[in-house]
C-alpha cells in the first residue's frame, strides 16, 4: 500500500494538472467567442460572393469555353488534399478525425488508381502524414493564423493552390475540415474546391428570370471572381477550422478538469483511510505494549 | 427624393457598411456609374478608386476601394471590396510609404525575371503581375489621399 507521503504528493500533482486543464478551458472557450464572432463576420461576403457567382455560372452553363476552374481539366487524375488541422494538440478527437478522414480518403483515391498529393495546414497533420504519405505532401504550412486570423492568410494559400492549378500539378481540389456544429460536435467536411461546382439555388432562385447585365462580359467577371471565390471558400474553412479547434478543446479540457476531480476525489478517500489505519494501528501498538506490562 | 436605395459595402472579414443612401458613385472597371433606386440588374468588376456616397446633391462619404465586384439590383447596390479605407483615413504620407516599398519590390521581381529561367521565372512573373496590380490600386490611393489633402487646403 502506498505510504501517506506518497499520496500526499500525488493528490498535490493531480490537484496541480487539474489547475492547468480549467485553465485552458476558460482560454479556449474565450477563443472559441472570437472565432465564432469572426466566422459570423465574415458570412455577409462569402452569401453574397455566392449569389453573384450563382447568377454568372446559370449564364454561363452551357456554354463552351467556361473556365477550368468551373469546367476543371477534363481529368481527375491527380487529386490534391488540403487538410486543415491545428498547430497545438490537447483538442480531444479534432485532428484524430481529420486525420483519419484524410487516411480514408488518400486509401479510397489510390485503391482507383488515383494519384494523391497533400497540402496539410497545421503542425499535427504535417506531423502525423509525414510518417505514412511523407512523399504525397507537397507542401506543409503552419502557425496559419497564429495571432488572429486573417483573409491574407486564406489568399496566400489560394495563391499557392492556384499557382499549382495553373502549373497542372492536380486535377481535383479539395479541402477536407472540421465543421464546426456546437462545442460538443464538429463535423468531418470535405469540400471539392477544383473544380467549383456553383451552388445549384441559383438556376431556378429569387431572381427567377431577371437578367443581370455584365460590365466587362461575363469571361472576364468570371475570371476575377473565380480565383477570388476560391480564397472565400478557404477562409470559411479556416474560420470554420479555427473555431472547432477551440470548441473540441474546450470541451476536452472541461472533461479532463472533471476526471482530475473525481481522481482528487478518490486519493483524498485513500488517503484519509490511510491515515486512519496508521492511527489504529499506533493505538493497539501503545495498549498492547500497556498490557504486556 | 424620398426613393433610397440600401447601399452595403462589405470586405471578406466583415459587413463595413449598410444604409440607406440616395445615390453612390462606383468606380467600375469601364468607368465611373451612379447608381440610384431603380437600376437594372448588373454586375461590375471595380477598379482602384473611390466610392463616393451621396445624400440629396451633397457627398457624404467617400471609401476608398482597391478593387472588388459591385452587384446592382433595383433595390440596391452590394459592394464586395478588396481592402475599403474612408478617404478621410488616408494619410498621404504613409501611402507613399507603401508605394516606395511595392516600386522597389516590383523593380526587384522584374530585375528577376529578366535574370531567371523556366519555372522559376514564371514564379517571379506571377508575382510580378500581383505586385504591379498592387502597384496600382496604391497609385490610386495616393491619388485619393492627396486630392483630399488639396481639398483641405
Amino acid at each position: 500500500m502506498a505510504s501517506l507521503k506518497d499520496l500526499r504528493l500525488r493528490i498535490r500533482s493531480v490537484k496541480s494538472t487539474q489547475k492547468i486543464t480549467a485553465a485552458m478551458k476558460m482560454v479556449a472557450a474565450s477563443r472559441l467567442r472570437r472565432a465564432q464572432e469572426q466566422a459570423e463576420a465574415a458570412r455577409p461576403y462569402a452569401q453574397r460572393m455566392e449569389r453573384m457567382l450563382g447568377s454568372l455560372a446559370g449564364k454561363m452553363a452551357g456554354r463552351a469555353g467556361a473556365p477550368a476552374l468551373i469546367a476543371g481539366t477534363g481529368k481527375d487524375d491527380v487529386h490534391l488534399l488540403i487538410v486543415t488541422t491545428s498547430d497545438r494538440g490537447l483538442a480531444g478527437g479534432f485532428n484524430a478525425s481529420i486525420l483519419r478522414e484524410t487516411r480514408r480518403r488518400i486509401r479510397d483515391l489510390q485503391a482507383q488508381g488515383k494519384t494523391v498529393k497533400l497540402l496539410t495546414i497545421g503542425r499535427k497533420g504535417r506531423d502525423s502524414l509525414k510518417r505514412d504519405y511523407g512523399k504525397l505532401i507537397v507542401d506543409s504550412l503552419t502557425e496559419v493564423g497564429r495571432r488572429q486570423l486573417g483573409f491574407a492568410d486564406a489568399r496566400a494559400i489560394a495563391e499557392k493552390v492556384l499557382a499549382m492549378f495553373e502549373d497542372g500539378q492536380f486535377d481535383v481540389a479539395t479541402i477536407i475540415f472540421n465543421r464546426f456544429k456546437s462545442a460538443m460536435t464538429q463535423i468531418v467536411t470535405p469540400q471539392q474546391l477544383i473544380p467549383f461546382a456553383p451552388p445549384k439555388s441559383a438556376e431556378d432562385g429569387d431572381k427567377g428570370g431577371a437578367v443581370y447585365e455584365f460590365e466587362p462580359e461575363e469571361e472576364a467577371i468570371l475570371g476575377e471572381l473565380l480565383p477570388r471565390n476560391l480564397a472565400v471558400q478557404v477562409y470559411a474553412a479556416l474560420l470554420e477550422s479555427a473555431a472547432s479547434e477551440q470548441g473540441a478543446r474546450m470541451t476536452a479540457m472541461d472533461s479532463a478538469t472533471r476526471n482530475a476531480g473525481e481522481m482528487i476525489n478518490r486519493l483524498t478517500i485513500t488517503y484519509n483511510r490511510t491515515r486512519q489505519a496508521v492511527i489504529t494501528k499506533e493505538l493497539i501498538e501503545i495498549v498492547s505494549g500497556a498490557e504486556a506490562l | 427624393m424620398a426613393e433610397r436605395l440600401l447601399f452595403e459595402l462589405v470586405s471578406p472579414e466583415r459587413l463595413l457598411l449598410s444604409e440607406e443612401v440616395d445615390m453612390v458613385v462606383v468606380p467600375g472597371a469601364e468607368g465611373n456609374f451612379g447608381v440610384l433606386k431603380g437600376h437594372s440588374l448588373l454586375i461590375s468588376t471595380l477598379r482602384p478608386g473611390v466610392i463616393d456616397v451621396y445624400e440629396g446633391q451633397v457627398v457624404t462619404d467617400r471609401i476608398f476601394v482597391a478593387g472588388g465586384f459591385a452587384e446592382v439590383t433595383p433595390e440596391g447596390c452590394t459592394v464586395l471590396a478588396d481592402e475599403a479605407v474612408a478617404v478621410s483615413d488616408l494619410d498621404a504620407g504613409a501611402v507613399e510609404a507603401e508605394l516606395r516599398e511595392i516600386e522597389g519590390a516590383a523593380a526587384n521581381l522584374r530585375e528577376s525575371v529578366a535574370r531567371l529561367s523556366g519555372p522559376e521565372r514564371d514564379a517571379a512573373q506571377r508575382e510580378l503581375v500581383q505586385a504591379e496590380r498592387r502597384q496600382a490600386a496604391v497609385v490610386a490611393k495616393l491619388a485619393a489621399a492627396r486630392e483630399r489633402s488639396a481639398a483641405a487646403h
